[in-house]
C-alpha cells in the first residue's frame, strides 16, 4: 500500500497510459464491428466465416500477438502501436460476433413494421435497430473494456504496458509492494470502467426501465 | 381504388399463398379480408404496400402498377397497423405518432404538433404523449398504433389483426372507435382478421378466404351471412349464422316493457312471490342485478348485495339490432332483457318471444316487397 501512496503521480501516469492502450482499440473494434456485424448480419455464410475467423483470431495468445505485430506491420518493437493493433485484434474479434447478436435481439415485429411504415434500410438500422441493441451491446462491450484492461499489462513484457510495468520493475526489483499496487489500480480500472459503461447503457436506453411502473388501464 | 388482378403467390417451399386472386376494392370502403390461419389473406394485404412480391399477377392503387413505384414511397403513402401495434419501443407515444410526417420530410417540431392532434382524435389522453409504448396498456397502443398510422393522413389504411391481442371488452371499444374514425374520415382501409364476427361488424364488403388462397367470396356482410357462395363459406361463418345475421336488423319497433325495479335500501320491503324478479337499480337507475324471493331474504340476513342477487345480462343500448336485444333476454337470469338509455339508465324490459315475432314481421314485409316486384313485372 505505502509504494502507491507514495508513488501516487507515477501511478497516476501510468494509468493515463494505459487507459489510452485499451480504450482506443475498443472505439476502433466498436468502429469497425458495428458496420461489419450490421452487414454480414443476414448472409448466413458470410457471418459463419467472419465468425471463425474471428475465434481463431482470439485464440492467439497476446504475448505472441505483440511479438508478431512489428515484424508484420513494419513498426519498432517498443512502439505503443503495437500493442494498439494487438488489442484491435481482439477487441474486434469479440466485438463482431457481438453486433449481429445484439440485432437479432431486435423484435422481428418492430423492424417489420418500420420497414412497412417507410424506412429506408439504412435509417431503420441506424435510429431503429442500432438503438433496440444497445443493451445487449452494452454487455458485450463492458466485457471487452475489461478484457482489454487486463491484456494491456501483458504488453509491459515487451516494454508498453501502462500499469503492467508496476508488475516488471516491482518483479525485478523484487519489490511486492509495487506489484500489489499495479494489481490494485489495475482492478479499480477496470472495476470504475465497467460501472461507467453501465451507467452509459442506462442513460442510453431510458425506455427499457419503464416497465415496471404502474400501466393505466384503456 | 385498389386493384388485384390475376395475383398469385408461391413461396419458395412450394405454398400457394394466394391463388389468382382478383379483387376491386373501392376508395373509400372498409374491407375486410377474413379466413381462417394460413388462408393467404395476411399475404394478400401485405402485396399492397409490397412488403410480398407476388410471383405472377399485377395490384394497381388508383390505376397505377405498384411494382413500377419505390416502395419506400409507396408505403409512406399507406397507413399500416398491426397486432400489439408495433411501436417503436425507444420512442414516445408522441415520436412514435411524428414517425411517418417525419420520414416524409417534416420538421420534428411540425410532426409532433400534428401527432398531439392525431391523439386527441383517436381519443388518447394528451398525457400519455411523453409515455414509452411499454408504460400503455394493449388497448392504448393499440391506439397509438392507429393514431400512428393515420399521421401523415394516407388514403390508404392497411391493418393486420390489429385488435386480435386485446381483451374482448377493449376490443369492442377499439372496434367502435375504428367505426367512429371511418365514418369521418373515409379512408380505403383494408382490415385483416380471423374472426368473422369483427369482419361483419366492421366492414362495407367482405372478402372470405379459404385454404390454398382461393378468394371464396366477397360481397356485402350481410349477403355473406344470408347466403353463403360457397360451403367453405358457410362452414366458416358457422352454424349459427342465422343469430349473427339478426345485427342487420333495427330492433327499433320491439316494445319496452315496464320491468319492476327496487334500490338496494328498499330491497328488505319488497313483495316479490315465487319465481318473480326484480331488477336492482342505483340511485341513478342504472342496473346492478336481479334478485328473486330467495334473494330478498339473504338480504333480509344480513347478505351483501353482491352474495344475493344474480348479476345481470347483456344490455340492450338505444338503437340497438335484434341480436342486441334478444341476447339481452336470454342472458338475463329473470328472462327479460334490460333496455337502457344513453345514461346508461334503465327504460324498459325485452321479451325474447317479442323479438322473434319482431323478426317474423320484418322477414314477412320482405317477402310481401318481394312478391310485388314479382307482381309489377306481369303486368
Amino acid at each position: 500500500m505505502n509504494y502507491l501512496i507514495d508513488n501516487f503521480p507515477k501511478v497516476l501516469d501510468l494509468t493515463r497510459t494505459h487507459l489510452y492502450l485499451a480504450l482506443v482499440p475498443l472505439l476502433i473494434g466498436l468502429l469497425i464491428s458495428i458496420p461489419v456485424g450490421a452487414a454480414i448480419r443476414n448472409i448466413s455464410w458470410l457471418r459463419r466465416v467472419t465468425l471463425t475467423v474471428a475465434s481463431i483470431a482470439f485464440t492467439i495468445p497476446s504475448l505472441a500477438l505483440f511479438v508478431m505485430i512489428p515484424s508484420l506491420v513494419g513498426l519498432k518493437i517498443l512502439d505503443p502501436l503495437n500493442v494498439v493493433i494487438a488489442l484491435t485484434v481482439y477487441a474486434t474479434a469479440l466485438l463482431v460476433r457481438a453486433v449481429p447478436e445484439a440485432l437479432d435481439s431486435v423484435p422481428a415485429a418492430v423492424i417489420d413494421s418500420s420497414t412497412a411504415m417507410g424506412f429506408t434500410s439504412l435509417r431503420r438500422a441506424v435510429t431503429v435497430e442500432l438503438p433496440l441493441a444497445i443493451p445487449v451491446l452494452v454487455a458485450s462491450i463492458r466485457v471487452v473494456a475489461v478484457t482489454n484492461i487486463s491484456l494491456v499489462s501483458v504488453g509491459s513484457l515487451i516494454g508498453i504496458g501502462g500499469l503492467g510495468k508496476l508488475f516488471t520493475e516491482g518483479y525485478q526489483r523484487d519489490y511486492p509492494d509495487e506489484i500489489l499496487a499495479g494489481i490494485i489500480a489495475i482492478v479499480v480500472l477496470a472495476l470504475a470502467f465497467d460501472a461507467l459503461l453501465y451507467i452509459a447503457g442506462r442513460l442510453l436506453t431510458p425506455w427499457t426501465r419503464t416497465t415496471t411502473k404502474k400501466v393505466a388501464r384503456a | 381504388m385498389i386493384e388485384f388482378s390475376e395475383v398469385t403467390k408461391q413461396f419458395p417451399d412450394g405454398t400457394t399463398a394466394v391463388d389468382n386472386l382478383n379483387l376491386r376494392i373501392e376508395s373509400g370502403s372498409f374491407t375486410v379480408f377474413v379466413g381462417p390461419s394460413g388462408c393467404g389473406k395476411t399475404t394478400s394485404m401485405r402485396m399492397i404496400n409490397r412488403m410480398i412480391t407476388p410471383t405472377s399477377g399485377t395490384i394497381s392503387v388508383d390505376g397505377q402498377d405498384i411494382s413500377k413505384i419505390n416502395p419506400v414511397k409507396l408505403r409512406l403513402g399507406i397507413g399500416y397497423v398491426i397486432q400489439s401495434a408495433g411501436l417503436l419501443p425507444h420512442r414516445t407515444v408522441v415520436d412514435n405518432v411524428a414517425t411517418v410526417p417525419v420520414l416524409r420530410g417534416d420538421s420534428r417540431r411540425a410532426a409532433r404538433k400534428a401527432a398531439l392532434e392525431v391523439l386527441e382524435r383517436v381519443g388518447l389522453d394528451l398525457s400519455l404523449a411523453t409515455r414509452y409504448p411499454a408504460q400503455l396498456s394493449g388497448g392504448q397502443q393499440q391506439r397509438v398504433g392507429v393514431a400512428r398510422a393515420l399521421a401523415a393522413d394516407p388514403p390508404i389504411l392497411l391493418m393486420d389483426e390489429p385488435f386480435s391481442a386485446v381483451d374482448p371488452v377493449v376490443r369492442e371499444d377499439l372496434q367502435s372507435e375504428m367505426q367512429r374514425l371511418q365514418a369521418e374520415l373515409r379512408k380505403t382501409i383494408v382490415f385483416v382478421t380471423h374472426d368473422i364476427d369483427e369482419a361483419v361488424k366492421l366492414g362495407d364488403r367482405v372478402a372470405v378466404f379459404g385454404r390454398g388462397g382461393r378468394l371464396q367470396q366477397y360481397d356485402e356482410p350481410q349477403r355473406v351471412l344470408s347466403s353463403p357462395a360457397t360451403d367453405f363459406v358457410s362452414d366458416f361463418v358457422g352454424r349459427d349464422r342465422g343469430y349473427r345475421g339478426l345485427s342487420f336488423r333495427g330492433a327499433g319497433e320491439v316494445v319496452l316493457h315496464n320491468i319492476r325495479t327496487s334500490t338496494e335500501d328498499r330491497l328488505t320491503e319488497l313483495p316479490l312471490g315465487q319465481g318473480e324478479w326484480a331488477l336492482v337499480v342505483t340511485p341513478q337507475g342504472t342496473p346492478r342485478g336481479w334478485i328473486d324471493v330467495t334473494g330478498v331474504e339473504a338480504i333480509r340476513a344480513g347478505r351483501m348485495l353482491s352474495e344475493a342477487a344474480s348479476a345481470g345480462g347483456s344490455l340492450f343500448g338505444k338503437g340497438g339490432d335484434l341480436r342486441q336485444a334478444l341476447d339481452s333476454a336470454i342472458s338475463s337470469p329473470s328472462g327479460i332483457g334490460v333496455a337502457v338509455d344513453e345514461s346508461g339508465a334503465v327504460v324498459g324490459g325485452i321479451d325474447a318471444t317479442e323479438v322473434i315475432e319482431q323478426l317474423a314481421r320484418q322477414r314477412q314485409a320482405e317477402d310481401e316487397e318481394r312478391n310485388r316486384q314479382f307482381f309489377s313485372v306481369d303486368t
